[in-house]
C-alpha cells in the first residue's frame, strides 16, 4: 500500500501544527517521521489514521482519496504510545477485539478468530500470556500485545506513535530490532513516530525530519545524518560543533579571521557545523582554528576534550581518536574534515 | 459592512465528512436527545420542585411570607435548629479530623473497621438511627430509668436532638479529609517533627493549612446536613411545639395541618441554605483543586 | 487515635450494638411473627423493590446525565452540573412537600398526569419517584470522574479497530466504568431504602399499599412497640448489609478482574 499526502494543513486555534507538508510511502517501506515535541509527527500520523482530519489537503492510499473514509474504514493499524489496551479484557479479548467487531457478514467463525489470535500471539512470542489482564503484563509486554492487536485486523498500513516512548532504556532497545525483524518478516507499511534520533536512524528504512509544522528532510538514516540538508537537520541530528561565521566574496570568517575554507553557496552571516568527529588535530599553524586544550576525558577508543578556541575563548567539544594523546594546556590547531555551511543565523 | 462567508464546495464536503467520521463522538442527533433527556431529567426532578418551593412559600405575598417565619414556633425551631448544628458540626470537626489523622496517618490493626465505621451513618436509615437513641434513652431503654430517677432528660429533649444529629452527620468531615490527608503522606509533618516541632505545633502550622479547604468543605456539608436532619431527629424529638421542633420538623407539622404557605415559607429557608451550601461548594472545589495543582508544581 | 476509637465506639458502636440487644428481648417466634407480619413483609417488600427500582433507573438516567455533562458542551451546562448535587443538600422534608405537591392531583405535574389517568402522589408511583429523586447525585457523582479520567485512546484504538461508535461504547467504554457505576448503584439504592423524610409525605402511608419499612418503625415507636421497632430495623441492616457485601463483591470482581492470576 502507498500512502501519499499533499499540502496538508493543519491547524489549532493560532498555533499551526501542518505547515503544506507532502509525503509519499512507498510499499512496504518502514519509515520514521522525527522531530522534537510539537513538530507536527503525531499531528500527521493521526491524520493518515483518521483520528485528526486536516485543515486543508489530501491523504490518498494507493491513489484512492483515504478522506472520505472514517478511521474504522480505513484498515489502519494504529499502536499508541500508552498502548491503549482494555483493561477489563484478557490479553486474548483483546487481540480478538478487532475480529469480534467485524460486521456479522463478514466476521470469521470463533474457531477461525481462535486460530487467528493464536497465531498473532505467536507472531508476537506470547502465546503463553493469552488469559492473563493488561494490568499483568510489563511494559514491553503491554506494546507487544498492542501490536498484536492491531495486526489482527491485517491492517493494510501499520502506524506507531511513539511506541517505544513509554518504555526503560533497554527494553526500548530490545524493541527496537523486533520491530525491524518483524517489519521484514510482515512487511506491512508501517510508518513510527519518535523524538529519538537514535531509534529512527536504527529502525526506519527512511526518514523523514520535521520541524515546526514542516518537513526538513526526508533521506535514509544514512542521508539525513550524513547530508543534513538544513541546519535545523544538523543540529538535531547527530552532535555538532556550531560556530557563527560571516561569509563574504566566498570567504568564511570567524571574527576577524579568515578559516580558508569553502564556502559553498552560503553567502553572509551564517553558521559553520562540524561533526565532533570530523574535527582534525594538528600542530599549531596547520588547521583552520586555533586553541588550547582545557580539559580531556576519555570513553573507549576516543578522547573528548574541550578546546579553547584563541579568538574569542568559545569552548568546542571535539572527539578525537586516542593515538595521539591531548593533555591540558597543550597548544593546538583544528581542521574540519567534513563541515556544512548554512546561510543565516537563526 | 457584509460579511461574505463562501463555502467552496470542497470544504463543505470535508466538513461534512469530518462531522460524519470524527471517532470522538456521536453525531448530532443522538447528543441532541442525549442533552435533552438529561436536561429534562434534571429539570423535572430537581428545578420544578426547588422553584415550587419558592412559589408556594411566596403564593400569598411578601407579607405573609414574613410572617410565617416571624411566628413564635418558626423562630424557636430556627433558634433550636441553629443551636443544634453548632453544636454538632463543632463536636463532628474536633472527632472527623482526630478519625481522619488516625486513619491516613497511621497504620494499625482493625483500621478497615474504623472506616467502615465512620461510613455506617451514611449507610443506615436515619430512622434507625433514631431508634437506637430512643433504646439507649427511652423510658424502657438501657438508661432510661436510670436517668429518669435522676431527673435528667435526654429523649424527647434538645440533649437527643444533639446526639442524634452528631450522629447522622459524623461522616462528612472525616470522608472530606481522609483521602485528602493520605494524598498528602506524612512527609511534611515528619519534617517538622524531625526539625524538633512538637506533636501539636506540627499540626497547626502544617498540617491544618494543607487541609483547611476540605475541612471547611466538610464542615460546611455537615452543616448542611445537620440543619435540614428530619428522620433521626423526627424519632427522638416527641414533637413538643415551641420546644423540641427543629425547622424540618416545623415544616411536617405545619404542611400536616394544611399551612402549606407557612410550611413552604421554613422550607424556603431550609432550600435556600441547600443552595447557599452548594454555592460555596463549587467554590471551595475550586480552591481545593488549586491547592493540588500547587502542589504537583 | 485512642480517643478517635473511644468516641467511635461511644457514638457508634454501643447504639447499633444496643439495637441487636434490644431484639434479645423477642423470643425467636416473636421476633419471627414480628417480621414475617405481613403488613412488616409489605413494607419491606415496598421499601427494597422500589428502592431497586429506583436504583436501576438512577443507574441508566445518570449515565446519560454524566455522558451529557463529561463529553458535551451546551449552554447551562455548568449549572446542570451543580443541579445534580441538590437532592443531597435539600432537607428531606423540603424535598418531600415539594415532591407532594408538584405531584399532587391538582399539582404542576400531578394535574396532566391525572388526566392521563396516572396518579402519583400518596401511591407507591410516588414512593418510587421521591427515591428517584434522592439517588440522582450518586451514579452521577461517582461516575463522572471515572469517565472523566478514561484515556480517549482507547477508544480511538476501538475505532481503528473497526468498531462502531456503538461497539465502541458498549464494549469499552461501560465496562471500563463499571465498577464506579456498581458503586453508584449501591450507594443510591441504600440511600432510597432507608429514605424517610422525602418519601412519608408522598407515600400516602396506607398499610399494606404503600407503607414504607422505615415509617412502620416510626409507627411502632410510637405506640411503644419498642422490640417490634428493633426487629424490623435489623431486618432492614442485615438485608441491606448483605445487598451492599454483595455488590461490593461484584464491584471488586469488575474491578480486579485484571488482577486475577490467569
Amino acid at each position: 500500500m502507498t500512502i501519499e499526502v499533499r499540502n496538508i494543513v493543519k491547524q489549532y486555534g493560532a498555533f499551526k501544527a501542518l505547515d503544506n507538508v507532502d509525503l509519499r510511502v512507498a510499499d512496504g517501506e518502514l519509515l520514521a517521521l522525527l522531530g522534537p515535541s510539537g513538530s507536527g509527527k503525531t499531528s500527521l500520523l493521526r491524520i493518515i489514521a483518521g483520528l485528526d482530519w486536516p485543515d486543508a489537503g489530501e491523504v490518498s492510499f494507493d491513489g484512492e482519496n483515504a478522506l472520505a473514509r472514517g478511521a474504522g474504514e480505513r484498515h489502519v493499524g494504529f499502536v499508541f504510545q500508552h498502548y491503549a489496551l482494555f483493561r477489563h479484557m484478557s490479553v486474548f479479548e483483546n487481540v480478538a477485539f478487532g475480529l469480534r467487531v467485524q460486521p456479522r457478514a463478514v466476521r470469521k467463525s470463533e474457531a477461525q478468530i481462535r486460530a487467528r489470535v493464536k497465531e498473532l500471539l505467536d507472531l508476537v512470542q506470547l502465546d503463553w500470556l493469552a488469559n492473563r489482564y493488561p494490568s499483568q503484563l510489563s511494559g514491553g509486554q503491554r506494546q507487544r500485545i498492542a501490536l498484536a492487536r492491531a495486526l489482527a485486523i491485517e491492517p493494510r498500513i501499520l502506524l506507531l506513535d511513539e511506541p517505544f516512548g513509554a518504555l526503560d532504556a533497554k527494553v526500548r532497545k530490545e524493541l527496537r530490532q523486533w520491530l525491524r525483524t518483524l517489519h521484514e518478516e510482515i512487511h506491512v507499511t508501517s510508518i513510527f513516530v519518535t523524538h529519538d534520533q537514535e531509534e529512527a536512524l536504527e529502525v526506519a528504512n527512511r526518514v523523514v525530519v520535521m520541524d515546526k509544522g514542516k518537513i526538513e528532510q526526508i533521506g535514509t538514516p544514512g542521508d539525513v545524518y550524513d547530508n543534513p540538508a538544513t541546519a535545523f537537520v544538523h543540529s538535531f541530528i547527530g552532535e555538532s560543533i556550531v560556530l557563527p561565521v560571516d561569509v563574504r566574496d566566498g570567504q568564511v570568517k570567524l571574527g576577524h579571521r579568515p578559516l580558508n575554507i569553502d564556502a559553498g553557496s552560503a553567502v553572509g552571516p551564517s553558521k559553520l557545523f562540524v561533526r565532533r568527529h570530523d574535527m582534525q588535530i594538528g600542530p599549531v599553524g596547520e588547521g583552520a582554528f586555533e586553541g588550547t586544550v582545557r580539559r580531556v576525558r576519555t570513553f573507549g577508543p576516543i578522547q573528548r576534550a574541550d578546546i579553547a578556541l584563541s579568538d574569542d575563548d568559545t569552548l568546542v567539544e571535539i572527539d578525537a581518536p586516542r593515538d595521539r594523546p591531548l593533555t591540558t594546556g597543550d597548544a593546538i590547531s583544528l581542521q574540519p574534515r567534513r563541515y556544512r555551511i548554512f546561510a543565516g543565523q537563526e | 459592512m457584509t460579511i461574505t462567508i463562501i463555502n467552496s464546495p470542497v470544504t463543505v464536503e470535508r466538513a461534512q465528512s469530518v462531522a460524519r467520521h470524527d471517532p470522538h463522538t456521536e453525531p448530532w442527533l443522538v447528543r441532541g436527545i442525549i442533552i435533552s433527556v438529561a436536561v429534562t431529567f434534571l429539570t423535572v426532578f430537581v428545578v420544578l420542585p426547588l422553584i415550587l418551593v419558592f412559589s408556594e412559600a411566596l403564593s400569598k405575598g411578601v407579607g405573609f411570607y414574613l410572617s410565617a417565619l416571624a411566628d413564635s414556633e418558626a423562630l424557636a425551631a430556627i433558634w433550636l435548629t441553629l443551636i443544634t448544628a453548632v453544636i454538632s458540626v463543632s463536636l463532628n470537626l474536633v472527632f472527623g479530623v482526630a478519625a481522619a489523622w488516625a486513619v491516613a496517618k497511621f497504620e494499625f490493626r482493625g483500621k478497615t473497621l474504623l472506616v467502615t465505621l465512620i461510613d455506617l451513618p451514611f449507610s443506615v436509615s436515619p430512622v434507625i438511627s433514631g431508634l437506637v437513641f430512643v433504646l439507649l434513652f427511652g423510658a424502657q431503654g438501657f438508661f432510661g430509668p436510670w436517668l429518669m430517677s435522676h431527673g435528667i432528660n435526654i429523649l424527647f429533649a434538645v440533649p437527643a436532638i444533639v446526639l442524634a444529629t452528631t450522629f447522622v452527620t459524623f461522616p462528612f468531615v472525616a470522608r472530606e479529609l481522609i483521602p485528602l490527608m493520605q494524598e498528602q503522606g506524612s512527609q511534611e509533618e515528619e519534617a517538622a517533627i524531625s526539625l524538633g516541632a512538637s506533636g501539636w505545633r506540627t499540626f497547626i502550622v502544617v498540617t491544618l493549612p494543607n487541609i483547611k479547604w476540605g475541612l471547611l468543605y466538610g464542615v460546611l456539608l455537615c452543616n448542611a446536613r445537620a440543619m435540614g436532619e428530619f428522620g433521626a431527629v423526627s424519632v427522638v424529638s416527641g414533637h413538643i411545639r415551641g420546644e423540641t421542633n427543629t425547622m424540618p420538623l416545623l415544616v411536617e407539622i405545619l404542611y400536616n395541618e394544611y399551612q402549606l404557605v407557612a410550611s413552604f415559607a421554613i422550607a424556603s429557608l431550609l432550600a435556600l441554605l441547600a443552595l447557599v451550601t452548594l454555592i460555596a461548594k463549587t467554590i471551595l472545589e475550586g480552591q481545593i483543586e488549586e491547592g493540588q495543582l500547587h502542589r504537583d508544581d | 487515635m485512642g480517643l478517635t476509637l473511644t468516641w467511635l465506639s461511644l457514638l457508634i458502636l454501643i447504639p447499633l450494638a444496643g439495637l441487636f440487644v434490644k431484639t434479645a428481648d423477642l423470643s425467636l417466634s416473636q421476633f419471627f411473627d414480628t417480621v414475617t407480619s405481613s403488613r412488616t413483609l409489605h413494607a419491606l417488600r415496598i421499601s427494597f423493590g422500589l428502592a431497586f427500582a429506583a436504583a436501576l433507573v438512577n443507574l441508566v438516567a445518570g449515565l446519560i446525565i454524566v455522558w451529557a455533562l463529561v463529553r458535551y458542551r451546551f449552554p447551562g451546562r455548568r449549572l446542570f452540573d451543580a443541579i445534580v448535587d441538590i437532592p443531597f443538600a435539600l432537607p428531606t422534608a423540603v424535598a418531600g412537600i415539594a415532591l407532594t405537591t408538584l405531584f399532587a392531583q391538582n399539582g404542576w405535574l400531578g394535574a396532566p398526569l391525572a388526566s392521563l389517568g396516572i396518579k402519583v402522589a400518596f401511591t407507591p408511583l410516588g414512593i418510587f419517584l421521591a427515591m428517584v429523586f434522592i439517588g440522582i447525585p450518586f451514579v452521577v457523582r461517582t461516575v463522572q470522574p471515572v469517565l472523566i479520567d478514561l484515556d480517549v485512546e482507547i477508544e480511538e484504538a476501538a475505532v481503528c479497530l473497526g468498531a462502531s461508535r456503538w461497539q465502541t461504547i458498549t464494549r469499552v467504554i461501560i465496562p471500563s466504568l463499571t465498577p464506579a457505576i456498581l458503586t453508584g448503584f449501591a450507594l443510591a439504592f441504600a440511600r432510597a431504602v432507608g429514605e424517610y423524610g422525602s418519601v412519608i409525605f408522598i407515600a400516602g402511608n396506607l398499610p399494606n399499599v404503600s407503607e414504607i419499612a422505615p415509617l412502620l418503625i416510626v409507627i411502632r415507636l410510637s405506640e411503644f412497640r419498642y422490640a417490634d421497632a428493633t426487629a424490623i430495623a435489623v431486618v432492614m441492616l442485615v438485608v441491606s448489609f448483605l445487598i451492599i457485601l454483595l455488590l461490593n463483591r461484584l464491584q471488586r470482581w469488575a474491578q480486579t478482574r485484571a488482577l486475577a492470576v490467569s
